[in-house]
This record gives structure tokens, C-alpha cells and sequence, in this order.
């Protein structure tokens, strides 16, 4: 008799995955880099002469913000960057990520340093408009960086300790709620340790 | 003699004249991808990857743009010798599983792989214990005693 | 005024089919005739109702009222007619009223075609019908209204996704929910025989046509589906494993196992609650797939948009359905009586075979398809679960239960012996192996797949063929739904054929062309003699125009294009195909590269019998038909009609 209680008993647990499931978003993905090396590179800065790199901030905790002047996401986002930034003495670097899209090239090819000073002029002009929250900006013009990441959208913003570790990633805009429950305490936390 | 010859140049201007009219001696089309092979090693890697930005669509036939230049990255890959494993765990490396349409088989997935055949089995062997009992609680109807083989003809005919 | 008068209907609708519902079932338990007979009528009256509240949806349509929300989301005024009638299904809400639709029709066609019928049977499956209409009505009140107003009503309407305006859309979404939809006769009746107790032959002969109808129209609109993809994403993909895909194989497969059980159980009384709970699943499936779309749960490219209310009440639907069916499964099963015997070989249990794999294939469906989901609700990780997964586990699966089907088709009732079985397929089994050993040869390459693919293909086509040759040599008369049924099985072994050819030995070639150019992929090439711009009523699109040769001589002209809608940003590739009888030649037009000459990126392929793909499902719609209109369903009606 309680052989053909089976297929209900196999539907409930069903049910109850589904169930869960409705409150996961399927497209949120976890990274693969939390508590691994942030990994290197060597960027061009917003700024001008030395090119910047993750080795240059060890011993502090720092943010990294993937954004770009055509990320209409990001404006939503940057005013709560640019008031965390004042308030506090974290570090936050910029990615400019793929700063030069496809349709900006359909005249023609840009050269390599052309593309970086269009690159660099548009972020600049954003910049102002919209604030700097950034202690320095570095330019992944062909996104080779951001994939090191794992970046697949903009927003996204890292939080790395002092030894240079991923700690956390946000996909997505960042929130005032979002960084008063997670990414502040989180920091406190690194720079205690 | 000159018949032979006039018929023949006929033959020669008629066939060349059937050639073009069929098909110009056009340029044949250079592939898109620069190395044949290198690009075929490509669509079958990334046949199996997931674009990380479209609704449930391959690597190989996304038109997004990181799409694109996620297949720069694994086209890179393969030209710098790596094999299918490396360009693999690459993507893993930066992206999680989910980058994978054909997942790892570990632990997490021997439910997933394993699972079907699994079922497969029990079912075939529930399948003959069932028809094997079956066959016990009702076995198949004696063979007619003699009279009752008689009784059966005589109705029969009548 | 028309859109209130809609949701007006709609409101009634519900209330009738509670009463529908709740009334008729409720007769049978006090034994009160008069609301048993309630059944049909109120059958009748929802299906009025609903088609109002339809017909006023497609006139908000038609007339352009971008003041009705749903019409503003999903039209133009400058879409074509026939796509401004389709784009009623082409969103959630027109499509949820779509499903409810057609279950008040074919609810209608049981009342309409149930004369025979005892009238309890008829109010407890138009009962349960009922019940399941005011859930799926409730559930369009309460959260996908399609008649909501947008005020101030929008100037124009935001468009129909120019992926949808194609002839596919006018046709596939209703195709494929008579299917779905159609599952809940069965499942209906099945519930009805178990809530009277009387589950035996009887209540099998009457559920059989309903099934194999529905079972008809769902592989048509699955068939319709994969076809439409095929001609219009421009990548020449026919199945991909998505979800929504899944959703819909399913049931299918559930269906197929459910219309072989209920031929034992209506021929030897055997396999009841086996055949009930294939039943109650193949529906319970449709609904599971209702919610997978819909829910947002899983990413498809299919998915509706979707929010998290609808999935909560689809979700509690769907348990409370399907939950209280099998527990009264578990309540009335036991009780049920074993029927005939069989022997290990038998015709019967070869059936059941065939049963047990197709369950087997759909919990591995089932099981990729929610992976993701399970992992991620265990806290564990994403990962994904596509189309490699899908074809390493479903095809080895496929192989014993297509093997299977053609001594299923021989072997005797009650006890068969493996030795005449063999004996009788000795020819097939011989000449399927040494054509499936010889063919590759000569079409190409060899390879183990392909033999297999091609053994099990002509093992199927060439046993049936068998069968009905013996057959229509024997005196007497053959009915409909033998012919149904070789034809359906030919059908598969058709496309059995089809997909192990296109997969062995399709050929892509992905150039740039510029004017003037060719490709060749041998014996065909197509030159681009010319691109020109053309206006379509709501795009501009290029055209190529290709000049196609095989072995030298001239063929026919092809002309892919690349449209703009002006709705959308997105450029949508219209492929070229010619369809051959054993082969497609498929053009499609990639990007402009720019340069002096203009070259543009072109993506050709040689994909041999794809054709057969659509004729075998085709053969298996045609099959289906013929069985379910066999006479031996219909000389019961008639018997009842006439007067006693």
C-alpha cells in the first residue's frame, strides 16, 4: 500500500524545490574569484602618466567599480559611490570597462591611442558631470581585464583586503542599504583583521 | 575535312558557351575566420560553453557583445596551444560553472550523470520482479481435464 | 467598452465554471441527477462566455485600442492584420486566456461527445474540467487581466517582437496548447474513474481517442515549434533543450507511454493504476511546464516575463492539483484489481517496456531541466545544465525503446516466445543492419552513431512495412487505427533517419562574400549576385540575391534578408531555405563588413534531410488522427443516439 504513496511523496519534495527556487534569481551568479588573488594587470590611468595595478593598494582595503559612460545603470548607482567616497577613507578604483563600443567604430578602426584618448576624454567630461568618486580610474579598453574578473555587466564592484584577496562582488547597482548592511561591515571587518 | 573542322569549332565555342552560361568562373569566397581549423576547434568548445549574458544561447551562436569577445579570449587560447580542458577551466576560473553547458562530473553532479541510468536500471529490474510476481499470484489457467474437453466439443458443435 | 464587456465575461466565466466545478460532482456523491445533468450545459455556457471575452480581446486588437494595456505592449498599428490577431496569445496574459479558451472547448467536445457515457462519469470529468478552468480563470482575474487600461491610453503601441511576426506564431502556440490543454480530458477521466471506483476496459475505450487527440495536437505544435526556430533564428537549430523546449517534450513523452498503457488496459483490464498515474502525470506535467515558463524560475529564451505573484499562485495551483490527484491515487489504487495475466514475453509487457523507458527519458528530462534549480536552492553553487547533458543521456535511452517497438508490434498477447519473434523479424533485422552497415558509405562518413541512428530507423520502417503487408493479405476488414498506428510508428522511424542524417552530415560554411562571389559546398554553390534595399510594412531590410548551381548547372535564386523593424534595434536575419526531399539548402545574411567592393559576412549550409524531420512528425500527426477516428469510438456514439 505505501508503494503508491511514492509518486506524492516525490511531487511534495518537488514543490518544495520549486518553491525555493522562486525566490532565487536564476541570472544572479556567484563568483568563482571570492578569497582568491585579485588578479594583475597593468592599466593606462584616467589621469595620465604611471599605469596603476592591484599591487599598488596592498596593505589597504579597496573597492573596485566596473563602470562606463554608456552604462545607464551606473549614473543610477555613482551619486552613492561619490557620497561613500567623501565619507569615508576607503579607496575606490574605477574600471572604465570597454569605454569604446562597436558603434563608435563603424567610420573606421580607431589606433590603439586614439581609442584611449577618446576613451579618456568621455570619462572625463562623465566625471565632472557626475562626480569623482574614484581615487584613481585605470581603462579596460578591450575588456581583457574585466574578464580576468569574471565581468559579464556593468555595474559590478569588488571588495579586496589588504593582502590583495577578493572578498565579495556585487553584480548590479550598488545601494545605500547595500553598503550600510554588507559592504561597510565588511570592510570594517578587513581593515580590523 | 572542313566539315570536320567547322563542327568541331562549333562544339568547342558551344561548350565554352554552356560554361559561362551555367557558371562564370566566379571568386570563391574567403571563410570568415581567419584559421579554418583554429575556428572550428572554437565552435565546438564553445558549443558547449554558455553566453553568461543571454537568455539560455551558446557561446558559439551569440551575437552579444561579450559573447564576442569571450571567443577572442578561447580563440586566443587554442592558437597558444591549450586544449579543450585548459580553455575549460579558464572560463571556470572567472565565470563558475554556470559558464559550463556540459557540467563537471564531481560529486555535486553524480545525481545529474548518473542519476537516469540509474533509474534505468531499478526501473528494469522492478519491471521483470513485477511481471515475475504477477505471474505467481495468477498463474495460467489449468489445462482442461479430459471430460472437460469433451463437454467443450459437444457445446461446440451443437 | 468592449475591453470591460471582456473582463465581464471572464468574471462569469469563473463563476460558471465553479458551478461547473463543484455542482455536478457534488450530484454524484448525493446522487442528485439534476445537478449532474448541470454538467454540460454549464460546460456550454463557459465555453460562450470565455470566447467572448476572446473575441473582445481580438477586436481590442484589431481596432487598435492601445488604451487596453496588454494591446499596447504587444501591437502596432502598423502590423499586419493576421500578426495583430496572433499577438492576442503573443504575451502572457492573451495566451493564459488562450489555454483557458481551448480547455472550455474541449471541455464543450466531451459534453458534446459523451452520449454513450453514464451521465456520473460525464459530471465527474466535466467536474474536474470545471475545477480546473476556475483555477486557471482565478488566476487570470487576480493577477494577468488582460483587459487592464492604460490611462491616458498610449499613442502607438510598442510592437509585437519581430521574432513573433511570422506565420509560426499564428499557428504553433495554439497547436501546442490543444496538447497541453488537451492532457486534462485524460487526466479528468482518469480522476473521475477513480473517484467512482470504477476504474476498468470501459473507462480505457473512452479515454483513448481523447488522448491520442491530444497526443496528435501536442506533437504537431511541438513538430510546428522546432520548425519555426529552425527557419526563423537564422542558425538552422531545430531543439535545443531550453526549458520551455522541455516543458513541452514532457507531457509528450508521458502521453506516448499513456496511449500504449491504455491499449493493455482496455484490451486485458491490466496496468490500471499504472495507466491512472500516467494519466494524472502527463497533465500534471502540462502544468509544471505552465509554471516553469512562467514563473521565472528558469532562464529561457521562451520565457514569458515573468513576476513573482504568478509564480506563487501557478505554484500553489499546480501542488494543490496535482497533490490531491495523487493522494487519491494512493487512497484508491490499492483497491484496484489486477487483471489479465502475462507471461515475461508478452505483448503486454513489452507495452509496459515501453512505458517504463518513457518515464525513465522524462525523469531525465525533468531532472536536467531543474538541476540548476535544486543546487541553487540547496545553497550549493549555479551551474548549467544544456544541451550536451540532454543528448549524452536521453539518445542511449531512446535506443532499447525504439528497438523494442517493432516486437512490440509483433509479439502475441498474454504469452509471447522470443524464438517465433525472431523468426518473424529475421528479414527486417537482417536487411535494417546491412543497409544501416552500407548506407554511410555512401553518403558519406561512417560512424558508429550513424549506423545505429540508421539501423533503428529502418529496423522501424521496414518492420511496420512488414506488418502491413502480412496484414492486407488476411481476410477482413482493417480498421482506422491500424493504419494509425504503422503510420505514426513509420513516422518516427522518419525522423529517426532525419535526425541521425542532419546531425552526421550537415555542412556549414560561414564567408565573406562580396558581389560577384561564391561558395561551394559540393555539388552546390551559391553565388551573391546582388544585394538591394527593400520596405517591408513595418521594416527595411537588405536583400541578397543568390544564384544557386549544383554541378555546374543553374538551379534557382535564394534571397536571404537582414531586416530592421523600426520597433526594435535588434536586425532579424530572414533566412533563405530550398527544401529538397533529402536535403535544405539554408542561406543567411550575416553583417555589412564595410570596404570597397562592400563585402558582407553570409552563413551557408548543406543540411541533408532536415526535410525528413517535419515528415516524419507529419506521418506520426497523420497516424494519430487515423486512430483516434477509428469507428469503433464512434459506432458507441452513434449506437447511444439513436433512440432506445
Amino acid at each position: 500500500m505505501k508503494k503508491f504513496l511514492i509518486p506524492l511523496a516525490l511531487f511534495l519534495g518537488l514543490v518544495v524545490f520549486l518553491a525555493v527556487g522562486l525566490k532565487r534569481d536564476p541570472r544572479e551568479i556567484p563568483s568563482p574569484l571570492i578569497d582568491k588573488p585579485a588578479p594583475a594587470f597593468r592599466l593606462p590611468t584616467l589621469e595620465g602618466s604611471q599605469p596603476f595595478g592591484p599591487e599598488d593598494l596592498k596593505g589597504k582595503v579597496w573597492m573596485l567599480n566596473v563602470w562606463a559612460t554608456w552604462c545607464v545603470a551606473c549614473r543610477e548607482e555613482h551619486p552613492v559611490l561619490v557620497a561613500f567616497a567623501q565619507k569615508n577613507a576607503v579607496p575606490i578604483v574605477g574600471l572604465s570597462y570597454k569605454e569604446i563600443q562597436p558603434q563608435d567604430e563603424q567610420g573606421g578602426k580607431l589606433a590603439p591611442e586614439a581609442k584611449l584618448q577618446l576613451a579618456r576624454e568621455r570619462s572625463v567630461v562623465w566625471l565632472q558631470r557626475h562626480g569623482n568618486p574614484y581615487s584613481t580610474t585605470v581603462m579596460d579598453l578591450d575588456g581583457r581585464v574585466g574578464i580576468n574578473y569574471g565581468v559579464y555587466g556593468v555595474p559590478e564592484t569588488y571588495v579586496i583586503d589588504r593582502q590583495g584577496i577578493i572578498r565579495y562582488k556585487r553584480v548590479g547597482v550598488v545601494t545605500p542599504q547595500l553598503l550600510a548592511d554588507k559592504i561597510l561591515p565588511l570592510i570594517r571587518s578587513l581593515e580590523t583583521s | 575535312m572542313r566539315r570536320v573542322f567547322s563542327s568541331l569549332w562549333l562544339a568547342v565555342c558551344f561548350a565554352c558557351a554552356s560554361l559561362l552560361a551555367t557558371q562564370s568562373l566566379a571568386k570563391e569566397a574567403v571563410p570568415m575566420a581567419q584559421e579554418p581549423e583554429v575556428e572550428a576547434r572554437l565552435v565546438k568548445i564553445a558549443e558547449e560553453l554558455r553566453c553568461m549574458v543571454c537568455q539560455n544561447e551558446s557561446l558559439a551562436s551569440s551575437h552579444a557583445e561579450l559573447a564576442e569577445d569571450l571567443r577572442r579570449e578561447v580563440r586566443d587560447l587554442i592558437k597558444g596551444g591549450k586544449n579543450d580542458a585548459q580553455v575549460k577551466e579558464f572560463l571556470v576560473a572567472r565565470y563558475g560553472d554556470y559558464v559550463l553547458y556540459r557540467p563537471e562530473v564531481k560529486p555535486l553532479t553524480w545525481a545529474l550523470w548518473f542519476g537516469p541510468f540509474l533509474l534505468f536500471l531499478i526501473a528494469a529490474v522492478g519491471l521483470v520482479g513485477y511481471l515475475r510476481q504477477r505471474r505467481q499470484a495468477m498463474p495460467a489457467p489449468a489445462a482442461l481435464s479430459e471430460a472437460e474437453r469433451a463437454r467443450a466439443e459437444q457445446l461446440l458443435k451443437d | 467598452m468592449i475591453p470591460e464587456l471582456g473582463h465581464f465575461a471572464l468574471i462569469l466565466a469563473a463563476v460558471v465554471a465553479l458551478i461547473q466545478g463543484v455542482l455536478p460532482l457534488a450530484g454524484t456523491v448525493r446522487e442528485n441527477l439534476a445537478w449532474q445533468a448541470l454538467a454540460r450545459p454549464s460546460a456550454a455556457l463557459q465555453f460562450g462566455l470565455v470566447a467572448v471575452a476572446f473575441a473582445c480581446l481580438t477586436s481590442a486588437f484589431l481596432a487598435n485600442d492601445f488604451s487596453v494595456s496588454y494591446v499596447a505592449q504587444h501591437s502596432n498599428t502598423l502590423l499586419p492584420k493576421p500578426y495583430q490577431v496572433a499577438a492576442v496569445w503573443g504575451g502572457h496574459e492573451g495566451s493564459l486566456l488562450l489555454w483557458v479558451l481551448l480547455l472550455a472547448l474541449w471541455s464543450v467536445s466531451v459534453a458534446i461527445f459523451s452520449r454513450s457515457l453514464p451521465l456520473a462519469m460525464v459530471a465527474r470529468v466535466l467536474s474536474v474540467l470545471g475545477l480546473i478552468s476556475t483555477g486557471f480563470l482565478a488566476f487570470i482575474l487576480t493577477t494577468s487581466n488582460p483587459f487592464e487600461r492604460l490611462l491616458p491610453a498610449a499613442p502607438e503601441g510598442r510592437d509585437l517582437n519581430p521574432l513573433l511576426q511570422d506565420p509560426g506564431l499564428v499557428i504553433h502556440p495554439p497547436m501546442l496548447y490543444m496538447g497541453y490543454v488537451g492532457m486534462s480530458v485524460a487526466f479528468a477521466f482518469a480522476i473521475a474513474a477513480l473517484l467512482s471506483g470504477r476504474l476498468d476496459a470501459a473507462w480505457a475505450r473512452w479515454s483513448r481517442p481523447w488522448t491520442v487527440i491530444a497526443w496528435t495536437f501536442l506533437t504537431f505544435g511541438i513538430g510546428l515549434g522546432s520548425w519555426w526556430a529552425y527557419y526563423e533564428l537564422g542558425w538552422g537549430g531545430w531543439w535545443f533543450w531550453d526549458p520551455v523546449e522541455n516543458a513541452s517534450l514532457m507531457p509528450w513523452l508521458v502521453a506516448t507511454a499513456l496511449i500504449h498503457s491504455l491499449m493493455v488496459t482496455e484490451k486485458r483490464g491490466s496496468f490500471k493504476a499504472w495507466t491512472v498515474l500516467l494519466a494524472i502525470a502527463a497533465f500534471s506535467l502540462s502544468l509544471l511546464g505552465t509554471f516553469l515558463v512562467r514563473s521565472g524560475v528558469l532562464t529561457s529564451v521562451h520565457a514569458f516575463a515573468s513576476d513573482p505573484s504568478r509564480g506563487i499562485f501557478i505554484l500553489i495551483f499546480l501542488a494543490l492539483v496535482v497533490g490531491a490527484s495523487l493522494t487519491l491515487f494512493a487512497w484508491r489504487a490499492p483497491q484496484v484489481t489486477l487483471g489479465g495475466s502475462m507471461g515475461l514475453l508478452s505483448r503486454e509487457s513489452l507495452l509496459l517496456s515501453n512505458s517504463v523507458i518513457l518515464v525513465v527519458a522524462t525523469a531525465a528530462v525533468l531532472l536536467g531541466t531543474i538541476y540548476p534549480l535544486i543546487i541553487d536552492a540547496l545553497n550549493l553553487g549555479k551551474l548549467s545544465v544544456g544541451p550536451p547533458y540532454f543528448n549524452l543521456v536521453f539518445a542511449p535511452l531512446m535506443v532499447p525503446l525504439l528497438f523494442i517497438m517493432i516486437p512490440g508490434t509483433v509479439a502475441h498477447w498474454r504469452e509471447a516466445r522470443l524464438s517465433d519473434i525472431v523468426h518473424e523479424l529475421r528479414f527486417v533485422g537482417l536487411l535494417a543492419l546491412a543497409l544501416a552497415l552500407l548506407l554511410p558509405l555512401a553518403l558519406g562518413a561512417w560512424s558508429f552513431g550513424v549506423v545505429l541512428g540508421l539501423f533503428l530507423g529502418l529496423w522501424i520502417a521496414l518492420g511496420t512495412l512488414q506488418q502491413v503487408l502480412f496484414r492486407v493479405r488476411k481476410p477482413g476488414r482493417i480498421g482506422a487505427s491500424f493504419w494509425g498506428m504503422h503510420l505514426a510508428h513509420f513516422g518516427m522511424a522518419v525522423l529517426v533517419i532525419g535526425i541521425t542524417g542532419v546531425k552526421s552530415y550537415e555542412v556549414e560554411r560561414d564567408v565573406r562574400m562580396g558581389i560577384g562571389e561564391q561558395v561551394t559546398i559540393a555539388p552546390y554553390s551559391f553565388k551573391l549576385v546582388g544585394l538591394q534595399d527593400v520596405k517591408g510594412p513595418n521594416y527595411n531590410a537588405v536583400r541578397g540575391e543568390f544564384d544557386v548551381f549544383k554541378d555546374g548547372q543553374f538551379l534557382e535564386k535564394m534571397y536571404p534578408e537582414k531586416r530592421r523593424y523600426f520597433s526594435s534595434a535588434m536586425p532579424m536575419t530572414e533566412a533563405a531555405i530550398d527544401s529538397g526531399f533529402m536535403r535544405d539548402l539554408y542561406v543567411s545574411l550575416g553583417e555589412s563588413l564595410g570596404g570597397t567592393p562592400a563585402q558582407w559576412s553570409v552563413r551557408v549550409y548543406y543540411k541533408p534531410f532536415v526535410p525528413w524531420l517535419w515528415a516524419g512528425v507529419l506521418l506520426m500527426v497523420a497516424g494519430g488522427l487515423l486512430a483516434a477516428l477509428d469507428r469503433r469510438y464512434r459506432r458507441a456514439v452513434n449506437k447511444a443516439a439513436q433512440p432506445a
